[in-house]
């Protein structure tokens, strides 16, 4: 059951719009991808990392003579050895000068989380260089470990030891940012004088990113050549360049990275972590090649966690349930080493945090600590836990108050006739939906007639829930990111070459790319290819990322197509002897208006831009070639309303998601199948996140969920079918696109606890915990206070 | 003991023969030794099920089985389950048609279970399906498009019309262009 609401002009054409069927899938469906593993250098060095097993400690022994003189093994590199390569290492987004902690490749004084690399092996293949590990000594004295509990955890990092001495305290960060108000007087006399002023604190537990193809690079150092050449597994290799180029002191046309199929990634591949950079400095310092595959236990342990946060949250309204005000205050845990920066996200969640509504005054402050933990890295929707407290503090409201949630909502929500609407924190939404969202979303899902439906069955004894969710998703297009680039290129025969600085990792840009190029030039999609993650190849760009596909690549090769579009019809007025202004482009057929005779081919006209040049225009510059770097705002829009119905098994605890529908409206659709598919995967995240994942510390910091048999990844039977409406409101960037790639994600995880919260009701109501195990359910029935 | 062993292993029709180490497992002697990379190895402790081959008509996780174990035996993998190159089985034509792929680095396992399963239940309900499909994991796609083309697969072996158009994970109804790929 589908539902499409769509404004005039919503972009549909021969291609647009269309659910054209990939042409990524035949060479994966067959195995032919060709992921980092499948070519790997026959002259690679095969690394292998010794981590510590301990989550802070003083390394006292590391002897590793022994497994140097195993055969097999090239080298056994350790802080001493790489540490004094680096130059300079920081991330381009974060820019030189942003605090971050202390980096080092290898650690070599002490360590300071489960899994941190101390050593690494070059051998002849992955076999043994795990049989080298077994042959290092290794002692470690122990210390305490500044961890956090699942519940107490924030007043352990503020006091006594710290993770990083260097960088003087275990507050990462703070917000707001120095000169920023440090307080809202108006909001602190609404939370003062409304009748209603409701406050929770929302947690949020540690789950990751787990792309299925882990990890992984592979580096070679030719000096003859005075190139490093890099092959990764990355969402955005000219970051790979950039980091490594800057780590070893060498310049960027030292360094060559490109990316070939990558299996996954989330966020986790965004940035250029430790390890990877080892690797490049070990293919440097040894001046061979050097691989690098993650295995599973690696990437659980070390490969960046995420959430892990609180938010507390005071919603102040009126006696008739209308927002006065909102106040959050978020303390966030960042880990010892943060794929960026210092972590967090604290800053995204607080201009989000409003949401689709109007909320009147408005605060928001909050701390990021470190803790001898994972590093934090970016996940889907990494500033979601705006959302996630947000929507359930509404559901909490609405039902103190007395009033329908959804009522509630409709209430409070942003109206067409306020648009363009700014927010407390300054974003002007210009063609949100919100409204109209949430009422398509209710009807999908039946929402008046569940309630009759939840009566009878809490008559019953069984025990139904529906939760409700909306959201605003912001994609941050900050700097560079909003100012991508496409180059499309129309060599002689006629058909034309895409190049831009994405990287796909999942999201069908080579098919939804050529997609946006076909319909502009009018010629077929399959004369069509996209060219991307490769630093020689593609113009500089930042990858794929933050939902900024579709607006950003996607504006820009619409725009890109249009300048072809326009040097082609000038080409072909010259050979039909007409005014471009009366030719059209049909098939790859250019013709004039009218006059069906009159007409020429797209590889004649290729033939005479380039070997035909003398015929043209003294003014005209010869060739087909069309470049456009856009300009796009730095934060775009779109927005949906998920709803879902759930049944809780009394006795066992189990939830079963019996429905679930997403309304969103994310503009044009460049793929309609895409962009469905986006959803139901980020759905299916939220499910993992509040049902099944939850990567778990002991008090000491050892990692206690090292495998996929502890840590738990929903499967096909675990999620129902989704059901998705979409309302299309174009935006006003080019193409009328708007973000969407992380909104399942984001939405999915109030929507499924609200529905838990809604069946409980009955019993109590649900505490603020996450994940939902059936031990917190059945806890609840029980009448079992929450610990 | 750790001598290598030479082994000779029936792969997708074809006699192929290797020596290796008896600890080397069945994926990495298919990847390494044949080079035959579309198994992919997504957890190595034979969860996850990208690794999925066929070993004498039965699927296998490769991670947990060592090459010389499959010494005499035959290996289907997925490159082998075309009719021929450059064609589609109807399990790798049906991912294809439901958006059953977004990454692809599970794809593999998923097709290869997909053929057994389906051989071994024809005419599965969707509950089968979901529970069959379990003991692969896929973070892409929320599994509705997987699901999908298995219903699609059925019908078709069933006899069903032809699919057209591109049922979405949604059952969006839409329309696909003739001269779309």
């Amino acid at each position: 059951m589908t539902a499409t609401q769509a404004a005039p002009g919503s972009g549909v054409g021969r291609f647009l719009g269309q659910s054209v069927k990939r042409r990524e899938d035949a060479r994966l469906v067959t195995g032919h991808g060709r992921y980092l593993e499948d070519v790997l250098w026959p002259d690679a060095w095969h690394v292998a990392f010794l981590r510590s097993p301990v989550a802070r400690g003083r390394i006292s022994t590391l002897d590793v003579k022994a497994a140097r003189a195993l055969p097999g093994v090239r080298a056994v590199l350790t802080g001493a050895d790489l540490d004094p390569l680096v130059k300079s290492w920081w991330q381009t987004a974060m820019g030189k000068d942003s605090p971050q902690p202390p980096r080092r490749l290898l650690a070599a004084d002490d360590v300071r989380y489960a899994g941190e690399p101390i050593a690494m092996v070059l051998a002849e293949s992955r076999y043994l260089a795990e049989d080298a590990l077994e042959l290092i000594d290794l002692d470690i004295e122990t210390q305490p470990a500044i961890v956090s509990d699942h519940r107490g955890r924030w007043g352990a990092a503020k006091d006594g030891e710290l993770v990083h001495p260097e960088y003087g305290s275990n507050v990462a960060s703070t917000l707001p940012y120095p000169g920023m108000p440090d307080s809202n007087p108006a909001l602190e006399e609404v939370l003062a004088s409304a009748p209603h002023v409701v406050e929770e604190t929302f947690h949020q537990h540690r789950y990751i990113c787990v792309p299925m193809e882990t990890r992984g690079i592979q580096a070679r150092w030719d000096p003859a050549r005075d190139l490093l050449e890099i092959v990764s597994s990355t969402q955005n290799v000219h970051e790979v360049r950039s980091t490594v180029s800057r780590l070893l002191g060498l310049s960027d046309v030292q360094v060559h990275a490109r990316a070939e199929d990558v299996g996954g990634a989330f966020g986790l591949k965004c940035f250029v972590d430790s390890e990877e950079l080892a690797v490049a400095a070990a293919a440097y310092s040894q001046q061979c090649a050097v691989a690098w595959i993650e295995d599973r236990n690696e990437n659980l342990v070390a490969g960046g966690h995420s959430r892990t946060e609180d938010l507390t949250v005071s919603l102040a309204t009126d006696a008739d349930g209308k927002i006065l005000g909102i106040k959050g205050h978020h303390v966030e845990d960042v880990g010892a080493f943060p794929t960026y920066g210092v972590g967090g996200n604290a800053g995204l969640a607080m201009m989000m945090l409003p949401g689709p509504y109007d909320v009147g005054q408005y605060f928001y402050s909050a701390e990021a600590v470190f803790s001898n933990t994972c590093g934090m890295t970016p996940y889907r929707g990494p500033f979601l836990m705006e959302t996630v407290a947000r929507e359930q503090l509404i559901d909490i409201t609405a039902a103190r108050l007395g009033i329908d949630p959804v009522e509630f909502r409709r209430r409070n929500m942003i109206r067409p006739d306020q648009l363009p609407f700014t927010t407390p924190t300054g974003l002007v939404l210009e063609t949100i939906t919100p409204i109209e969202t949430l009422d398509q979303a209710t009807e999908m899902i039946g929402y008046a007639d569940f309630r009759k439906e939840q009566a009878a069955a809490r008559a019953e004894g069984r025990i139904l829930g529906i939760g409700i969710a909306s959201y605003i998703e912001g994609s941050p297009a900050f700097g560079a990111a909003g100012a991508e680039q496409v180059t499309v290129r129309m060599d002689m025969a006629g058909q034309a070459l895409v190049f831009m600085g994405s990287g796909s990792h999942g999201q069908s840009v080579e098919t939804t790319m050529a997609q946006v190029v076909a319909e502009e030039l009018g010629i077929d999609i399959d004369d069509v290819r996209i060219v991307q993650g490769d630093t020689i190849s593609s113009p500089y760009g930042t990858g794929t990322a933050g939902s900024r596909t579709a607006t950003t690549f996607g504006g820009a090769a619409r725009i890109a197509g249009q300048k072809l579009k326009e040097k082609i019809l000038q080409v072909a007025a010259v050979a039909l002897e007409a005014s471009p202004d009366d030719l059209e482009i049909t098939d790859g057929v250019v013709s004039v208006k009218g006059t069906p005779g009159a007409a020429i081919g797209m590889e004649q006209i290729a033939a005479m831009a380039y070997a035909g040049h003398t015929m043209l225009p003294a003014d005209m510059e010869p060739g087909l070639e069309a470049k456009h770097r856009i300009r796009n705002p730095p934060l775009m829009f779109s927005n949906a309303c998920h709803a879902a119905i759930v049944e809780i098994d009394r006795d066992t605890g189990a939830v079963e998601i019996k429905r679930y529908v997403v309304s969103e409206d994310c503009g044009n659709m460049i793929n309609p199948m895409v962009v469905e598919g986006q959803i139901t995967g980020g759905v299916v995240q939220g499910i993992g996140g509040v049902f099944y994942e939850h990567f778990v510390y002991d008090g000491d910091g050892n990692p206690l969920t090292t495998t996929f048999l502890d840590y738990l990844l929903p499967t096909a039977a675990d999620v129902p079918d989704i059901e998705i409406g979409h309302v299309i409101t174009p935006s006003n960037t080019p193409g009328g696109f708007k973000p969407m790639g992380e909104g399942g994600a984001i939405c999915s995880p109030p929507a499924l606890i609200n529905a838990v919260r809604d069946a409980l009701a009955p019993f109590g109501g649900l505490p603020n915990v996450q994940p939902l195990t059936p031990e917190v359910v059945l806890d609840v029935i029980d009448g079992v206070p929450a610990v | 003991m750790s001598d290598p062993h030479p082994i000779t292993i029936t792969v997708n029709g074809q006699a192929r023969s290797a020596i290796v180490e008896p600890r080397k497992t069945l994926a990495d002697v298919l990847r390494e030794d044949l080079r035959l990379t579309g198994t992919h190895l997504a957890c190595e402790h034979g969860v996850c099920g990208a690794c999925t081959v066929l070993l004498d008509g039965s699927a296998v996780r490769s991670c947990l089985v060592f090459g010389v174990q499959a010494d005499g035996a035959e290996v289907t993998t997925v490159e082998g389950l075309a009719p021929a190159p450059g064609e589609l089985s109807d399990v790798q034509a049906a991912f294809r048609d439901c958006h059953g792929l977004q990454c692809g680095f599970c794809t593999p396992g998923f097709v290869v279970s997909i053929h057994a399963f389906l051989d071994a239940n024809p005419a599965p309900t969707d509950e089968e399906i979901r529970s069959g499909l379990s003991g692969n994991l896929c973070r892409c796609t929320g599994y509705a498009g997987i699901v999908n083309a298995v219903r699609q697969v059925v019908r078709e072996r069933a006899g069903g019309p032809p699919t057209e158009g591109v049922p979405t994970v949604a059952g969006h109804a839409v329309t696909t262009l003739p001269s779309a790929p």
